[in-house]
């Protein structure tokens, strides 16, 4: 035994310590959990970020499972699918665990990047973490479309028929754009094949990536809180923050009752209504994909519906798109449109209040609109809609500079 | 070497060089990647034109037939709908075919065909390519004088694939190069090549 190894491999603190020598384990966990600050007024709002997480882990095992059984091709895809349901052993139940899991993505996504907008989450100095965030949102929409045309059933190949005709509207390169996202001349096995590409391998990794970031991003500044202050303005003797305590063990023993809670929800779901009444799994989707027919009403699953009403309400194809993009893209912005002082809903004036409840009672509207067919009274309230929803965002420089604010506490208070 | 050895304007230089040597290596090896992805030599050979047998097809009638995975439409049009062509002109963004690219010059007239009792089109809506319905009944209490609906965003054609205006679609309904062979024999995706 050379020198250089005995030094190396004498015990010098047991086993963690020779992992500590060659791996910052110890540091890491310090670090991001035992040693991470969270304000200790967390409210409900601040649980969903850590459902989101779960719900991802539940995404990755389920489809694992499923990719051992399902077949990536147009003659084999429904038939699999319904092999999955029938003869694979608990089969049906992974089935429904992921496709009840793409629709408690987007609900717990969604009710996350509102507790941004209630508690201005996004504003100095976490705008990067917003920006990480809407990416997320962008790669889980493309994830989502992806795997909605694996089971190559009616709504499955007609939903990707028309949001990939969609880059078609783009002028000069949109035909050429659109024969390479389908590698083809019309929707075929081959774009089944490299869909199912996407959405096993590319975005999962793209996933991944962002998610680690979007983490990184959040320990370096630290989380928001409902008070909307730095909790590392005022710290202890000992460095810590005083409104803070570490997120292990106190956020994460409180955490676990709620993932708890989420997965009876979510169980209730999976195993009483997985389709939800045509909402998560939609009716037409439990028929093969027929190319010379299109279902009579065709719409998108709830998550994509309010810009989907979006859409539709514009008579033109190229503004269509155009507004449907920048629909999605806008609140991208949220960080730099907002011009209040305060970052809390708490102490913001009745302005911003009444903006952001227009803003839920629109989006959940448009939402509504999109799942309906095409009739003059749905396009129309779906205009109106429409400018709401752009409105607020495109009006927010304005109106949250002039709004009257509250002063805002030094430290975190309670109330009630 | 100390700080005062170093030629940064040759050390710059250098960098950027390497740097722009590899994005051009990337630029290269790019090409095959993206160059997978577009339709392959069996997807190109398959477009081979297809055979509509028509001596079944009743007047006032409507089949539907694929070709290059793409659905297509073959109307045997009734006297009382060719007649019907030339109303409501004014309510069409492209009355007369002058989109060049949505039907070859030979059905680029009136009835947009290459005989007028049959309307062969691709049944795929120009807005987002949702299959269109059919729907001949007239009504004129709403001004619909028979045609084809699409369900999705609501883009109305007429009885020559011709678009209504204010409609999301942009264009008329695509027709495919088309020839007839016999009186009763329909080709799609061959055409004479002369027109």
């Amino acid at each position: 035994m050379s020198r250089i190894e005995a030094e190396v491999g004498k015990p010098q603190g047991g086993f963690m310590k020779w992992i500590d020598d060659r791996f910052p384990f110890t540091e890491t966990m310090k670090y991001h959990f035992t040693e991470y600050y969270a304000s200790k007024n967390f409210n409900i709002w601040y649980a969903f970020g850590v459902l989101a997480f779960v719900v991802l882990v539940i995404q990755f095992i389920s489809g694992i499972f499923l990719t051992m059984n399902y077949k990536p091709d147009a003659v084999q895809a429904f038939a699999s699918v319904e092999y999955i349901m029938r003869d694979v052993e608990w089969g049906w139940l992974i089935r429904y665990m992921h496709s009840t899991g793409a629709s408690f993505f987007f609900i717990v996504v969604y009710l996350h990047m509102f507790r941004a907008m209630l508690y201005g989450s996004y504003k100095k100095p976490r705008e990067l973490i917003w920006i990480i965030g809407m990416l997320i949102f962008l790669v889980l929409m493309a994830e989502a479309f992806a795997g909605y045309l694996l089971p190559w059933g009616q709504m499955s190949y007609w939903g990707a028929q028309v949001i990939i005709s969609l880059f078609g509207a783009i002028p000069w390169v949109g035909d050429a754009l659109v024969e390479i996202i389908r590698g083809d001349y019309s929707i075929s096995d081959i774009t089944l094949n490299r869909f199912f590409a996407l959405h096993v391998i590319a975005l999962p990794l793209a996933l991944i990536g962002l998610v680690f970031v979007h983490i990184v991003a959040l320990h370096e500044v630290g989380s928001s809180n409902p008070d909307g202050i730095e909790i590392k303005d005022y710290k202890g003797a000992d460095g810590v923050p005083l409104d803070g305590v570490a997120f292990h063990p106190y956020h994460t023993s409180k955490d676990l009752v709620i993932i708890i809670v989420f997965l009876m929800i979510f169980s209730a779901v999976m195993f009483f209504a997985p389709d939800m009444g045509g909402y998560f799994l939609e009716h037409a989707n439990f028929e093969p994909a027929n190319l010379t027919a299109t279902p009579e009403h065709i719409a998108p699953v709830w998550y994509f519906t309010p810009f989907y009403a979006i859409l539709r309400a514009v008579p033109d194809k190229l503004w269509g798109f155009i507004l449907f993009g920048l629909s999605v893209i806008l609140p991208l912005f949220l960080p730099w449109l907002d011009r209040s002082r305060v970052k809390s809903i708490r102490y913001r004036g009745w302005i911003y209040k009444t903006a952001l409840t227009i803003f839920v009672i629109t989006f959940i509207t448009l939402g509504w609109l999109g799942t309906m067919p095409v009739e003059p009274v749905y396009v129309m309230a779906a205009r109106v809609f429409a400018v709401i929803y752009f409105a607020f965002f495109l009006l927010m420089p304005y109106y949250t500079a002039i709004d009257k604010t509250k002063p805002v506490p030094d430290r975190v208070v309670y109330h009630g | 070497m100390t700080e005062d050895d170093l030629d940064r304007n040759r050390r710059h230089f250098l960098g950027l060089a390497t740097a722009v040597t590899g994005v051009v290596g990337i630029g290269f090896v790019a090409v095959p990647f993206l160059s997978s992805l577009k339709p392959s030599a069996r997807s190109q050979a398959l477009g081979v034109p297809v055979e509509v047998p028509l001596g079944s097809l009743e007047a006032g009638e409507m089949i539907r037939v694929l070709w290059r995975g793409r659905l297509v439409f073959v109307l045997r049009r009734t006297e009382e709908m060719l007649a019907r062509l030339a109303e409501n002109l004014d309510k069409l963004r492209d009355p007369n075919s002058e989109e060049e690219d949505q039907q070859p010059n030979y059905a680029a007239n009136g009835t947009r065909s290459v005989r007028p009792e049959y309307l062969v089109v691709e049944g795929s809506c120009t807005h987002l390519g949702c299959a269109p319905l059919e729907d001949f009944e007239v009504r004129p209490a709403e001004g619909w004088g028979g045609g084809f609906f699409c369900p999705c965003h609501g883009s109305k054609f007429d009885l020559a694939g011709r678009v209504y205006k204010g409609v999301p679609a942009p264009t008329n309904l695509r027709i495919p190069p088309h020839r007839f062979i016999r009186d009763d024999l329909l080709v799609i995706g061959q055409d004479t090549g002369a027109a």
